[in-house]
C-alpha cells in the first residue's frame, strides 16, 4: 500500500517536472496563443521591420489594442508582412489610417503604433483581413547616420 | 617545527585518502549491474528526496521570482526598459538561481538527511549486518540513493525555474503592470533552448552528482558515533554548498563566459 502511495506521488513529480519543461519550451522559447477574446485582422506591408518581434503590442496613443500575430516575406516583392491582430472593440479605423513601427524608450522594445486617420464624410472601414496602406518602416541606425553623413558630405 | 611539517603531511595523506574511499564507495555503487528490485529501491528514494522536498523548492522559487520582479522592475523603469523584466527574471532564473538555489536547498532538505540515515544505519551497525547477510549494502542502500538524488534535482530545478518565472509575472504584470506580451515575448525573443535551458539543466545535473555523492560519503565515511553523525551532518551541508558555490562560477566561465 505504501509502495502504490510512494509510485503514486512520484508519478506526481514527474508529471509536474513534465509541465514545467513545457512551459518553459512553449513560452520561454517558442509562443502560445495566450488571448481568446475577440479580435479580428489586419495586415500592413513594411519596407523593414527593424526588431520587431511576433507578440509585440499594437498601440494607439500609448493604449494596447492587440498583438502582432506573425510576420512573414512576401514571396512576390520580397517586402515583410506584419499581421496585426485586433481587438473587435477596436473595429472602426478609417483606410485613411497609417502605421509605424516605433520604439518604446530609448532602448526599449519595438512596437506597432497605429495612427487613426481624418474620418472624410463616408470613410472605407478597415474590416478584417485588409492591408493598411500608410505605413511607415522602422528606424534603423544604419541609415539614419548614414544619411547624416550624407547631408554633411554635400553642403 | 619537525611536528608542524608531519602535520601537514598527515593531513594531505588523510585528505587524499578520504578522496579515494569517495572514489572507490562511488564506483562500487554505481558499477554494479542494476536490478529490477533496485529500481524499486530507487523510486523510493526519489519519493524521499524529491517529492518531499517540492514544497520547499515551489515556495523558495515562487518567491525569489516574485523578489527578483520587484527589484528588477524598480531600476529598469527608471530607463523605461521595464518590458525586459522578463528576460531579466527567465534568464537569472534558468541560467544561475535554479540550479544553485535548488542545490543550495536540495544540500539542506535532503543531503543533510541521507547523511544522517547513512550515519545512523553505519552507527548501529546495520550496514555490517547487511554485509553479514552478503547484501552488498553499496548496492542496496547507497546506489538508489545515489541515482535518486540524480534524478531529482535536475527536475526540482525546472520546477523552480518555471514557478520562478510565473511569481515574476504575478508580480511584473499583474501587480505593477508590465505588459503581458511583451514580458513573454521579449522573453521568448531573448531566451535561447539550448544556450540557457539545457546549460541549466546540466548545471544542476552537475550539482545534483556532487550534492548526492557528498551527501553520501559523509554518512557511510562518518564516525560511528552520536557526535560523528552530527559533525558529517553539519559537513555535508557546508562542504556541498561550498563546491556548488565554486563548481558554479567554473560552470559559468565554460558555458558564457567564453565565445
Amino acid at each position: 500500500m505504501t509502495t502504490r502511495k510512494t509510485e503514486l506521488m512520484v508519478g506526481l513529480f514527474v508529471i509536474l517536472t513534465i509541465a514545467a519543461t513545457l512551459l518553459l519550451a512553449i513560452n520561454v522559447a517558442n509562443k502560445g496563443l495566450a488571448s481568446d477574446d475577440q479580435t479580428y485582422t489586419l495586415y500592413a506591408k513594411f519596407d523593414n521591420i527593424g526588431g520587431l518581434q511576433p507578440r509585440s503590442a499594437v498601440r494607439v496613443g500609448g493604449v494596447t489594442i492587440g498583438r502582432v500575430d506573425r510576420i512573414y516575406l512576401d514571396p512576390e516583392d520580397f517586402t515583410p508582412v506584419v499581421v496585426l491582430q485586433i481587438s473587435s472593440q477596436y473595429n472602426t479605423f478609417p483606410d485613411t489610417t497609417s502605421v509605424a513601427i516605433l520604439t518604446s524608450g530609448l532602448l526599449g522594445e519595438q512596437y506597432v503604433g497605429l495612427q487613426p486617420g481624418f474620418a472624410f464624410d463616408d470613410p472605407y472601414i478597415l474590416a478584417n483581413g485588409d492591408y493598411i496602406e500608410d505605413t511607415k518602416s522602422a528606424l534603423v541606425l544604419e541609415d539614419l547616420i548614414g544619411q547624416f553623413l550624407f547631408s554633411r558630405d554635400s553642403e | 617545527m619537525i611536528q608542524k611539517i608531519i602535520d601537514i603531511g598527515h593531513n594531505t595523506l588523510n585528505t587524499i585518502a578520504t578522496f579515494g574511499r569517495a572514489f572507490l564507495m562511488l564506483v562500487g555503487a554505481l558499477c554494479a549491474a542494476p536490478k529490477i528490485k533496485n529500481v524499486r529501491l530507487t523510486i523510493q528514494q526519489i519519493y524521499v528526496v524529491g517529492v518531499q522536498s517540492l514544497l520547499i523548492i515551489i515556495v523558495s522559487g515562487l518567491f525569489i521570482g516574485m523578489v527578483m520582479a520587484l527589484q528588477g522592475y524598480t531600476i529598469l523603469v527608471n530607463y523605461g526598459a521595464e518590458g525586459s523584466l522578463g528576460p531579466m527574471v527567465a534568464l537569472s532564473l534558468l541560467r544561475e538561481l535554479g540550479p544553485v538555489v535548488t542545490a543550495l536547498l536540495f544540500a539542506g532538505r535532503a543531503g543533510s538527511a541521507l547523511t544522517a540515515e547513512i550515519g545512523l544505519m553505519k552507527a548501529t551497525e546495520q550496514l555490517s549486518s547487511l554485509e553479514m547477510m552478503a547484501v552488498d549494502p553499496l548496492r542496496r542502500v547507497v546506489a538508489p540513493r545515489f541515482w535518486a538524488g540524480l534524478i531529482a534535482m535536475p527536475m526540482l530545478a525546472l520546477i523552480f525555474s518555471a514557478v520562478g518565472i510565473l511569481g515574476g509575472h504575478l508580480v511584473g504584470v499583474d501587480w505593477l503592470g508590465v505588459d503581458a506580451g511583451s514580458y513573454w515575448s521579449i522573453m521568448q525573443a531573448t531566451v535561447e533552448w539550448d544556450k540557457d535551458v539545457v546549460n541549466g539543466i546540466i548545471k544542476s545535473i552537475v550539482f545534483a552528482f556532487v550534492v548526492t555523492w557528498i551527501a553520501i560519503f559523509k554518512g557511510y565515511d562518518a564516525i560511528p558515533t552520536s557526535e560523528g553523525i552530527s559533525q558529517a551532518t553539519t559537513q555535508t551541508v557546508v562542504y556541498s554548498s561550498l563546491t556548488v558555490l565554486g563548481l558554479d562560477f567554473v560552470l559559468t566561465a565554460l558555458m558564457f563566459g567564453i565565445n
